[in-house]
């Protein structure tokens, strides 16, 4: 007797073997599907099953890691992020994601996003060097200020804006939501100095000014960014800057040090209140 | 000129052509409400209203500032749509100067035709 709580899935993946294929195809795989099973639980089932040279990035199963990017039912979604129950579907259509070449399978080649994304200089530039190598105390900021960016600093990487942006989609040399929207998260990050550096390479052909506000890429995001949004308040900035009306904001500097003495001695612990049986 | 430039005058050009072109549907539209900016008793596209706006300094340097703008704005918005069809560096490079080209020759006709119009506000018009 068949058990009531599982219900056949469909799993239409589309497939290429650089060494066999010369052109992508698809393959049919029926798979049992339990409730809470989400769609990397059922490549797995399927890779178990039937198609055991089935390609694809996984790590964390939670959402965290960025690497299970995938086009799911027409759309650029994490596989472990997404329940097949949620799809409303008994077929399940997994591709790999669009606007990027293929490696195998379901494995995009994310070579050129981060590529990009290095050139735009995702990280903290300031002249403080000594202070970054070797940290004394903590960098000030606000609650405020750390708002102004803190949405965009969830960003895993996985690629889901640049598969869902019909900018990259046409215009190879466009940026993409993803790089752009990381250099706005440090150009708003009062603790960075490096819009200057920054603006050499997005005041060019590659930066923000190519994109449509077609907003997929915020509909698309699994974490919630919107990078839409940081790609125009980033045009916003850059265009201040050029009518020399962006106001300058002087770099963050280190907290003073806490207030009040500290203990010379680590108190003695309190005695035990459970003992051994 | 790098693009962010080229996109600031963009979005400036896209603002004169609000003001210009709520203007024009204003003249050309709402003159039987608004009664202004037309001539007495004459419909605004009848030729007696097109040579008295001709012949007034505020309309011909409205008339070549509008010209310039929706030149700019149009000419910037076909550069964007070329551009998306992934040419090469040589082909993007003959684009902008192909439509800078045609960009500053309509100008220049514009202009001209609008300082030459008949008894126009200028030296050289009539």
């Amino acid at each position: 007797m068949a058990d009531p709580t599982t219900r056949a899935v469909t799993f239409h993946l589309r497939r290429f073997e650089p060494d066999k294929d010369r052109e992508p195809r698809w393959e049919n795989h029926q798979i049992e599907v339990l409730p809470g099973m989400t769609v990397l639980d059922g490549l797995w089932k399927v890779k178990e099953q039937s198609a055991p040279s089935l390609a694809w990035r996984s790590s964390c199963r939670m959402g965290i890691c960025g690497s299970c990017g995938m086009l799911i039912n027409g759309r650029p979604r994490l596989a472990c992020n997404t329940q097949i129950a949620e799809l409303n579907s008994d077929v399940v259509a997994v591709a790999p994601l669009p606007n990027f070449d293929i490696i195998k399978d379901l494995v995009p080649d994310l070579h050129s996003m981060f590529a990009t994304h290095r050139e735009l200089m995702p990280y903290l530039i300031r002249d403080d060097t000594a202070e970054q190598d070797d940290p004394t105390r903590e960098y000030r900021q606000t609650p405020h200020e750390l708002e102004q960016y803190l949405q965009f600093s969830y960003c895993i990487k996985c690629g889901c804006c640049m598969a869902a942006c019909p900018t990259v989609a046409t215009d190879p040399q466009y940026a993409g939501p993803m790089p752009l929207g990381q250099a706005h998260r440090y150009n708003t990050d009062t603790r960075d100095a490096g819009f200057t550096a920054r603006r050499e390479v997005l005041s060019g052909g590659s930066g923000p000014w190519r994109c449509h506000f077609a907003g997929e890429c915020s509909q698309v995001c699994p974490k919630g960014v919107d990078p839409a949004k940081a790609i125009q308040l980033m045009k916003r900035e850059l265009v201040r800057d050029l009518l020399r009306m962006r106001r300058h904001q002087p770099c963050a500097g280190v907290a003073e040090a806490p207030h009040g003495a500290r203990h010379e001695e680590i108190p003695a612990a309190p005695p035990r209140t459970v003992t051994e049986a | 000129m790098r693009d962010r430039t080229l996109w600031t005058w963009h979005v400036g050009a896209g603002m004169v052509i609000l003001v210009l072109l709520g203007l024009h549907m204003a003249i050309m539209h709402l003159d039987a409400t608004l009664g202004i900016f037309g001539t007495e008793g004459a419909e605004p596209v009848e030729w007696e209203s097109v040579v008295a706006r001709a012949q007034s300094l505020f309309f011909t340097v409205t008339y070549v500032l509008l010209l310039g703008a929706a030149l700019y704005h149009g000419i910037y918005g076909l550069r964007n749509i070329l551009f998306e069809l992934n040419p090469g560096a040589g082909l993007r490079k003959a684009i902008n100067v192909g439509l800078a080209l045609v960009g500053v020759a309509l100008f220049a006709f514009g202009t001209w035709a609008a300082l030459a119009a008949p008894g126009a506000a200028t030296m050289g018009g009539g």
